[in-house]
């Protein structure tokens, strides 16, 4: 009886110790997410002497000079215009002899097809700047990333965004958003850039 | 002996908080485990540009960094104002980046090699030649799988 309990130590306290750390690591941590535009190098070619031929029809002219102006297809144009033109072109007119030639191609999912031959040029001054160069970068993806979401739409009644979202859980949306790949294949292809602006 | 019967039989219990430190201290640990502290100092000034056809970069653990920029202002005075490349910790030159490509590939295991992700942080206002000369020594170490960090936005201005 004589001996006691020993008074228990007030833990109402390590709460606020706790919240305390919680809150200083909240504060001094920064969970940013990291975006970008992913693109994928060519790799270095083995024979240079002999690069494959391309019709000039074939081919979407997007030149950038070292003043951060835009010349497409032979004409000036700006930024904000140049989706439209690039989508204009990828779609394709079978019936348009400056347009890009079909090759009628066996696709998974949707059987034979006729698939542009078209490849999009890009070609920078080395004293082109770097804003400059994501922005025509942007728009050329925009404009691919445009022109797939409204044929899967056409064909599976789903986006070509909420295709490659399913095709992680679904086999066929992953089969469907390859076949949409495979009818317009992102071909952007960058050449050596020159130096007249001199940087 | 009576004291301590008096205060239970008047109302309700106080409810125990005995578990809220455990509560917020799994809250705490989750914190500290998921969140990565920047291991960097970056030593250029990089004002990434705006896009909109954004992708997420995923897997940090295999993603490595190319920073180019201006130097900051407290370095300008050794290092003046042209831009420079920085990998990991110290300003490099073009012909660094192959050997800094092949040790991170030896950082990385052999079966997650060809998932690596080079992340090049670019300022605005640097000219594409740097850029240029960057990608093709990616090129001839057969890097290709490459990322241009943008900031997303919504529209894209002239």
């Amino acid at each position: 009886m004589a001996r006691r309990n020993a008074p228990e130590i007030n833990a109402g306290s390590m709460a606020d110790i706790a919240f305390l750390l919680l809150i200083f690591f909240l504060v001094t941590t920064t969970m940013d997410v990291d975006t970008g535009l992913t693109r994928k190098l060519p790799p270095i070619p083995e024979d240079i002497e002999n690069p494959p031929e391309v019709k000039m029809r074939n081919v979407f002219q997007v030149l950038v000079n070292a003043n951060d102006d835009l010349l497409v297809e032979g004409e000036p144009m700006l930024v904000s215009e140049l989706r439209k033109k690039a989508k204009e072109f990828i779609i394709g007119d079978a019936n348009n002899p400056n347009m890009p030639e079909f090759k009628l191609t066996q696709v998974p999912v949707l059987g034979n097809i006729p698939v542009s031959k078209q490849i999009i040029s890009l070609q920078n001054d080395r004293g082109t700047s770097y804003e400059m160069y994501i922005k025509v970068q942007n728009e050329l993806v925009g404009a691919y990333n445009e022109v797939r979401n409204e044929f899967a739409m056409q064909k599976f009644g789903k986006s070509y965004v909420d295709l490659e979202k399913l095709a992680e859980t679904s086999e066929t949306a992953a089969a469907q958003a390859d076949a949409v790949k495979d009818v317009y294949p992102q071909r952007i292809s960058e050449a050596e850039p020159k130096n007249i602006g001199d940087q | 002996m009576s004291k301590f019967k008096k205060k239970k039989s008047d109302g309700q219990p106080a409810i125990s908080t005995a578990s809220l430190p455990d509560i917020v201290f799994m809250l705490l640990f989750f914190f500290m485990v998921t969140t990565v502290m920047r291991e960097v100092t970056l030593k250029v000034e990089i004002q990434t540009p705006k896009a909109t056809e954004v992708d997420k970069l995923e897997r940090k653990s295999l993603v490595s960094y190319i920073y180019i920029g201006e130097p900051i202002k407290a370095l300008q005075g050794t290092f003046g104002t042209e831009p420079r490349i920085q990998l990991n910790d110290a300003f490099a030159t073009k012909r660094d980046i192959i050997q800094f490509i092949e040790i991170e590939r030896e950082n990385t295991s052999e079966a997650e090699r060809p998932f690596m992700t080079f992340s090049m942080k670019v300022d605005n206002d640097v000219k594409m030649g740097i850029v240029t000369d960057v990608k093709q020594e990616l090129r001839k170490a057969n890097a290709l799988k490459i990322n241009y960090s943008t900031g997303k936005t919504d529209k894209i201005v002239d």
